[in-house]
């Protein structure tokens, strides 16, 4: 079972605000672009796009770490929809600054923050568990210990 | 964000409580991207149609179109009275072509529910163009003139082709803009912020409509959401070629302004296009890059037995149509085979009084408006192989219906219609 103790916080992001709030979930990161329309299926939150490294996997309640938004201009509607079907991520870290990103981020109500002084596709691992303070524009990253050598 | 005296009265509830939200959404929306201010716009295209089940139910629960509006146009909290727009305002392509919503597998509620929202939307002052090409039926906004456009295809045509200013804007940024004529001064809106990123050399000729869209597919899987500027044009380009080659660009990458050297407003030399932007990469394209592209775009299909052809991605121009017509007078669609062409209603009206409608329809064809596969999912029954002249439709289509996707001349496509075969090659 685990402790607190077995818990560390292994990074703390700083980033500019997107959208304000505070959550905390589980990370799921990806190095490659999300597409929202066409890219996601709004009414589970499973990223659908063909050979996308995600595909088949739900970002609905977690803490979605990826590059940046690309595709069609359908991007904020779809993401706007898993806020409607109770599927949204519960925050969302990125890069690359875009129109989709930034309305996208702002309809789903979730706390963004990008401009980061670290890559944090570098620093969160998927599993992690990320808080976000998008209002004072910090990421805690916090991983379970790794277990001594020769322990388990 | 900066707010001007006019801005202010708005946000603070001068013009009802419609205009509040939307101008609460674009100070937001302006925050997010990090811009100073927002700029005037009297031009804006996007979509309020709700065509899915889910948005039909959700109106019907919630409070009719308005609430649809209030939440997906707005991103409000609560349902609020919408007033009609302040800003030209056009309709973009939607869910299916209520002309043919049979043939489309619409069931009668759903066209029943539209003709309602069709009403609200153009009492509401919005143009019903309905087609992902407005540039070609009556919105062809001037050098230099801010826009807020949705549809990647329009906003590469809109700020490339007539060198007007458009980021891509989404369904609740060009709601907000409709009501407000406000868009946060961002991106594309900015001078330096056009100007060229990437160089590509043309080592080949590029002439033919097909062979724009084989170069709009290379230059965006290769410079993705930069701004390229392509030299060495030995043909000026008509606006089917520039239409075809934005849509391919847009799809492979998510290019949203190029530069043809001697041919697009903001690039008369290489030297213009790029300003006092470094040049980050020159690419060539010759044969190898060519046939690659064309290689990509035909890489789901393998079997020859064509059951579909899907022209009018973007949305045909007249030219298309007479082309098209040309190349079936006196022929028959193929028993196995079905041939559905898609244009916007203005220039469907021109189709049928030039009698081309008549030609297609005589062959069994059918010419449709409003929508195309790629956004009604619709083909018809059965398909399993579908030829097409539009790489951007041979990008999206195989994902959204399992299909397989030909992609060739126009020509080809209609001798696959009928034949029932694909005999199209690289050429």
């Amino acid at each position: 079972m685990n402790t607190i103790a077995d818990q560390v916080l292994v990074a703390t992001l700083h980033g500019r605000k997107v959208v304000g709030g505070i959550a905390e979930g589980e990370a799921l990161v990806t190095d490659a672009h999300i597409s929202g329309w066409g890219g996601i299926d709004s009414r589970t939150g499973t990223i659908v796009e063909m050979r996308h490294p995600l595909r088949g996997q739900s970002f609905a309640g977690k803490v979605l770490v990826f590059p940046g938004a690309k595709g069609s201009s359908g991007w904020s509607n779809a993401f706007h929809l898993t806020r409607s079907m109770g599927v949204a991520p519960a925050a969302m870290l990125f890069n690359e600054m875009t129109t989709k990103i930034a309305l996208g981020a702002v309809v789903t109500r979730a706390p963004a923050l990008t401009d980061f002084d670290q890559d944090p596709l570098a620093v969160i691992r998927t599993g992690d568990w990320v808080r976000v303070d998008a209002d004072a524009g910090t990421v805690e990253v916090i991983r379970r210990a790794e277990p001594p050598p020769g322990a388990g | 964000m900066k707010l001007n005296d006019d801005e202010r009265a708005m946000a603070d509830g001068r013009d009802g409580p419609a205009v509040q939200r939307a101008m609460n959404l674009l100070m937001r929306y302006g925050e997010a991207l990090g811009a100073e201010r927002l700029v005037d716009t009297n031009n804006v295209c996007g979509t309020v149609s709700a065509t899915t089940p889910f948005m039909r139910d959700f109106a019907l629960q919630k409070g009719g179109m308005d609430a649809v509006f209030s939440e997906f146009n707005l991103d409000s909290d609560d349902v609020v009275e919408i007033p009609p727009a302040k800003t030209f305002t056009s309709h973009l392509q939607l869910g299916f072509d209520p002309d043919n919503a049979e043939l489309m597998g619409i069931s009668d509620e759903v066209v029943k529910f539209y003709r309602k929202g069709e009403g609200y939307i153009a009492g509401h002052g919005i143009q019903l163009m309905n087609t992902c090409t407005p540039y070609q039926v009556g919105n062809i906004p001037t050098r230099g003139e801010h826009c807020a456009w949705m549809e990647s295809s329009a906003v590469v045509y809109c700020n490339s082709v007539l060198g007007a200013r458009t980021n891509t804007e989404g369904r609740e940024s060009t709601g907000a803009a409709s009501l407000t004529g406000k868009i946060p001064y961002w991106g594309y809106h900015v001078p330096q912020n056009r100007l060229g990123t990437h160089l590509i050399e043309l080592d080949v000729e590029v002439t033919s409509t097909s062979d724009w869209g084989l170069l709009g597919y290379f230059i965006g899987e290769q410079v993705q959401d930069r701004v390229p500027v392509v030299r060495g044009l030995t043909a000026v380009p008509n606006l089917p070629r520039l239409k075809h080659f934005g849509a391919a660009a847009a799809s492979s990458g998510g290019v949203e302004m190029y530069h043809l050297v001697g041919t697009t407003p903001e690039a008369l030399t290489v030297e213009q296009a790029f300003g006092g932007n470094r040049v980050l990469e020159t690419l060539h394209y010759g044969e190898a890059e060519r046939r690659r592209a064309y290689e990509q775009l035909n890489h789901t299909a393998d079997d020859h037995d064509v059951d579909y052809v899907m022209l009018g991605c973007p949305h045909y121009t007249i030219e298309q149509i007479w082309e098209a017509a040309r190349l079936l007078q006196g022929r028959k669609v193929h028993a196995n085979s079905a041939l559905w062409i898609f244009t916007p209603r203005a220039i469907k009206a021109l189709a049928d009084r030039n009698g081309y409608t008549r030609i297609i329809e005589d062959a069994g064809g059918v010419l449709l408006t409003d929508s195309c596969s790629a956004m009604s999912r619709a083909a018809p029954k059965g398909t399993k192989v579908v030829a097409l002249d539009s790489a951007k439709q041979a990008h999206y289509l195989p994902a959204i219906l399992g299909i397989q996707a030909w992609y060739g001349s126009t020509a080809e496509c209609i001798d696959a219609a009928c034949t029932g075969r694909w005999s199209g090659r690289y050429a």
